[in-house]
C-alpha cells in the first residue's frame, strides 16, 4: 500500500461525460473524510458534454488542504473507460511509482514501466448486477470499491459507507444496495498486472 | 433606537408638508352643485388629493391645497366645474 | 486535526462551496430568496429551491426574470422587514448594478453570494474578481472566502454584521468560481436552533414598509441633505471595523470557527516579506510560504478577508514590521494597475515606506499554483535587491504566443 507523500495524495479520474467521474471523485473524498482525513473533490473546470472525455480530481490529506490549484502530478489515475486511452494520455504527470487503475477486461498497453497497473472489469460487474442508468452500466461506483484496494489510509468499509451516503436519498435502498455490492465485488476482483 | 449617524430619506404621509400650496394658484375650479351628479371623477383625478367627499356624497375642493391645475374642470362630464381667474367671481 | 473532523462528523458534510452557501442561508433562517440562475452560481439557488420545496427551509422563493429584478425583489423584501438573500455571478452582478446602489443607500441588510467569474466579452465562466471588484463603490461590504467552511460561516456572520443597528448595509460573500463553488470539502453545518443564539430574528429598526404605518424611502432629496446621507454610509462602514471583531470572537466562542476578522496572517510574526491576497489565493500562498521557508526565505501571507471596508489598519501594522509587501490581484483597474495593489499602496502612504510589488494573476481562471506564487516571490525579492520600490507586473503573460 502506497504512503501519503508530502501529506497529500492526489487522484485523477478519466471518463466520458455521463459516466460519473465527478461523483466517483466525491465518493472517494467522502470515504477519506469518514476515515478522519481532509479531502477535496472537483471536476475539471470546463464545459462538460455527454460522451466527451472528462476528468475529475480527488485530494486526500492528513492536514487541512490549502492547495486550490489543479492536480498536475497525481499519485493515482483511475480510468472509467479503457477506450479513452487511445485519445487521452492518461498517465501524463502520473508520479514515478504511481498507480494506474483501469476498468478493463484486458491488460492495457502502457508505455511506462515505472508505475503499477491494476485492472478490474467494472462494466461486467454492473451488467451482472443489472446496475444500469438509462441502459448503460454504471462504472464509477465499482471503481471506487477497486480504489479502496490501492488507496492509502482509506479502507473498503469507508468507501462502501460513502457509496451508501451518496445514493440513499436520491436512489432509495434497493439501487443503493446494488451500488454498494458493485463496489464490494470490484474490490474483490481488482488485480495487479 | 435610531442612531444619529444613520440618515435616511424616509417620509411619512402628512397633509401639506410643503405648506399651503393653494397659494400657488392663478385659476381656481368652482363646483356648481346644481349640475353635479356625484360621479366623483374630479375626486378620482385630482393629483393633489385636494378634493374631499362630503358626508352627503358631493365633492368639495380644499382651496388650501388646490394648486389650480384644472384637471377636475377638464374631466367633469356634466360641466359642473368652471375654471375662474383668481380675484374674479364665477361668471 | 484528525480527531477534530471526526468529532464534528455528525454535522460535517463533504459539500461544494455552493452547497455550503445554500446551507448557510438555511442555517441563517433566510425568509425571502429571489434569484436568477447563472453559471457557476446555479447550484446555490437550486439547492435553496430544494430546501424550500421540501419544507426544510421556511422561506419565500421568488422566481424572477433577471438579476435586476432579483435584487429589486430583495430590496422590497428587506424593506418589508424580511431577511433576504440572493446569489449571482459576473454579468448577473453587473446587471444588478443599479439596484446594488439602491439596496445600500436604502440601508437594507441584504446578503448576497457572488461566485466570482470573469466578465464577458469573450465568454468565460472561470474564476476572476473583476465582477465584484467593479462593484467596489456601491456601498456593499465585501468578503472573500478562502474555503467552503469560511463561505458558510461568513454568510451567517455577515447577516449579524449587516443587521447591526449601527451598520444597516448589505454584503457580498465572494467565492471563487469552481475552485470553491464546485469543489467538495468538509463543511461543518450548524442547526438553526444553535445559529438562532448568534443571529436573532431580523428586526428592521430604522425604517420598514408597513401598511399600518406607511412611509416611503427615497423621495427626492435636495443637495441640502444628500451629502450627509452619503457620509452616513461611510460612517457605517467605520462601524463595521468596530463591530466585526466582536462578532467574529462570539462566533468562535459558539461554533469554534475562526477565519480571522478583516485579515488573517500566516507565519507573519517573523516575516520580512508578506504576500497579501484574497480568498483561495491566500491559501495557495500559504503552501508557497511553507515551501519557501524550507529554503529560509523569511516570508508570510496575509489574507484579505474583507475588501470593503478596506482593512488599512491591519495592513499598516504588517507593513511597519516587514521589508516588502507583495499583492496578488485577480482583477484589473484598467489604466491603473490592480485594485488591491492600489489600495495597499494608498493605505500605507505616509505611514511607512515599505515597498509594494503588485502582480496580476489568474485572470479568466488561469490556474495559480504555489509554484507560480514562489516565482512571484523570487521576482519581487530581486526587485527589492535592486532597490526598486514599487511595480505592477502581469505574471505569466503569454503575449506574442499564438
Amino acid at each position: 500500500m502506497a504512503r501519503i507523500s508530502n501529506g497529500l495524495y492526489e487522484i485523477r479520474w478519466h471518463g466520458r461525460g455521463g459516466q460519473g467521474a465527478v461523483t466517483g471523485a466525491q465518493i472517494l473524498a467522502e470515504a477519506a473524510f469518514l476515515e478522519g482525513l481532509w479531502c477535496q473533490a472537483f471536476p475539471y473546470f470546463g464545459a462538460e458534454r455527454r460522451g466527451a472525455p472528462v476528468t475529475a480530481y480527488t485530494r486526500i490529506s492528513k492536514k487541512p488542504i490549502l492547495v486550490h490549484s489543479a492536480i498536475y502530478s497525481p499519485d493515482l489515475v483511475i480510468v472509467l473507460d479503457p477506450s479513452i486511452m487511445s485519445i487521452v494520455d492518461v498517465t501524463k504527470g502520473l508520479k514515478e511509482n504511481g498507480t494506474l487503475l483501469v476498468n478493463s477486461r484486458e491488460i492495457p498497453k502502457i508505455e511506462r514501466d515505472d508505475i503499477r497497473v491494476f485492472i478490474v472489469d467494472a462494466t461486467s460487474i454492473s451488467l451482472e448486477l443489472d446496475l444500469l442508468v438509462a441502459g448503460i452500466p454504471v462504472v464509477n461506483t465499482p471503481m471506487t470499491g477497486a480504489a479502496a484496494k490501492v488507496l492509502p489510509l482509506v479502507g473498503l468499509e469507508s468507501v462502501l459507507e460513502a457509496v451508501h451516503n451518496k445514493f440513499i436519498d436520491s436512489l432509495g435502498p434497493e439501487k443503493t444496495k446494488l451500488n454498494v455490492e458493485a463496489a464490494k465485488r470490484a474490490y474483490d476482483r481488482v488485480r495487479e498486472v | 433606537m435610531v442612531k444619529d449617524h444613520i440618515i435616511l430619506p424616509v417620509s411619512k404621509p402628512t397633509e401639506g408638508s410643503m405648506g399651503k400650496t393653494g397659494l400657488w394658484r392663478t385659476f381656481r375650479p368652482v363646483i356648481n352643485y346644481d349640475k353635479c351628479v356625484k360621479c366623483l371623477l374630479c375626486w378620482f383625478y385630482c393629483p393633489d388629493i385636494a378634493i374631499k367627499i362630503r358626508d352627503d356624497g358631493y365633492p368639495e375642493i380644499d382651496y388650501c391645497y388646490c394648486k389650480g391645475c384644472g384637471i377636475c374642470w377638464h374631466e367633469c362630464k356634466v360641466k359642473a366645474i368652471s375654471f375662474v381667474r383668481e380675484g374674479e367671481e364665477v361668471g | 486535526m484528525l480527531g477534530k473532523v471526526k468529532k464534528l462528523g455528525k454535522k460535517t458534510l463533504v459539500i461544494t462551496g455552493n452547497y455550503a452557501v445554500a446551507y448557510a442561508a438555511k442555517s441563517a433562517r433566510v425568509e425571502v430568496v429571489a434569484a436568477y440562475p447563472i453559471t457557476p452560481q446555479t447550484s446555490i439557488v437550486e439547492k435553496i429551491a430544494e430546501f424550500v420545496e421540501t419544507g426544510l427551509m421556511n422561506a419565500k422563493y421568488i422566481r424572477v426574470e433577471s438579476e435586476h429584478s432579483a435584487m429589486a425583489a430583495c430590496v422590497g423584501a428587506s424593506a418589508a422587514g424580511a431577511r433576504a438573500f440572493t446569489a449571482t455571478s459576473s454579468q448577473g452582478l453587473a446587471y444588478m448594478h443599479e439596484m446594488l446602489h439602491w439596496a445600500a443607500r436604502a440601508r437594507l441588510p441584504i446578503v448576497m453570494a457572488v461566485v466570482n467569474r470573469a466578465m464577458a466579452t469573450p465568454w468565460n465562466i472561470w474564476s476572476d474578481h473583476q465582477d465584484s471588484m467593479s462593484q467596489r463603490d456601491t456601498g456593499w461590504i465585501q468578503f472573500y472566502a478562502s474555503n467552503n467552511q469560511e463561505a458558510y460561516d461568513t454568510v451567517i456572520q455577515a447577516y449579524r454584521l449587516c443587521e447591526d443597528e449601527d451598520i444597516y448595509l448589505p454584503a457580498f460573500i465572494c467565492l471563487d468560481a469552481f475552485i470553491l463553488s464546485h469543489t467538495s470539502m468538509p463543511v461543518t453545518i450548524h442547526d438553526e436552533e444553535d445559529v438562532d443564539k448568534f443571529l436573532p430574528k431580523y428586526e428592521a429598526r430604522h425604517w420598514k414598509l408597513d401598511v399600518d404605518n406607511p412611509v416611503t424611502n427615497g423621495n427626492i432629496v435636495t443637495p441640502d441633505h444628500y451629502y450627509e446621507m452619503s457620509w452616513s454610509m461611510d460612517e457605517s462602514m467605520r462601524y463595521v471595523k468596530k463591530k466585526f471583531p466582536e462578532i467574529c470572537e462570539e462566533y468562535k466562542e459558539l461554533f469554534g470557527q475562526w477565519h480571522g476578522v478583516f485579515t488573517k496572517g500566516y507565519k507573519i510574526d517573523d516575516a520580512e516579506y508578506v504576500i497579501i491576497a484574497p480568498g483561495t489565493l491566500f491559501e495557495e500562498s500559504c503552501v508557497a510560504v511553507d515551501m519557501l521557508r524550507e529554503n529560509n526565505v523569511p516570508i508570510g501571507a496575509l489574507k484579505l478577508r474583507v475588501y470593503r471596508p478596506f482593512p488599512s489598519e491591519d495592513i499598516i501594522s504588517v507593513a511597519r514590521k516587514c521589508k516588502m509587501l507583495i499583492t496578488l490581484d485577480r482583477a484589473l483597474s484598467y489604466g491603473f494597475n490592480g485594485p488591491i495593489f492600489n489600495d495597499v499602496r494608498s493605505a500605507i502612504y505616509g505611514e511607512t515606506g515599505t515597498p509594494v510589488f503588485g502582480y496580476a494573476v489568474g485572470l479568466g481562471g488561469r490556474d495559480v499554483t504555489f509554484n507560480d506564487i514562489s516565482s512571484i516571490v523570487r521576482d519581487a525579492t530581486l526587485k527589492l535587491e535592486k532597490g526598486l520600490h514599487s511595480s505592477f507586473v502581469y505574471y505569466g503573460l503569454k503575449v506574442g504566443e499564438k
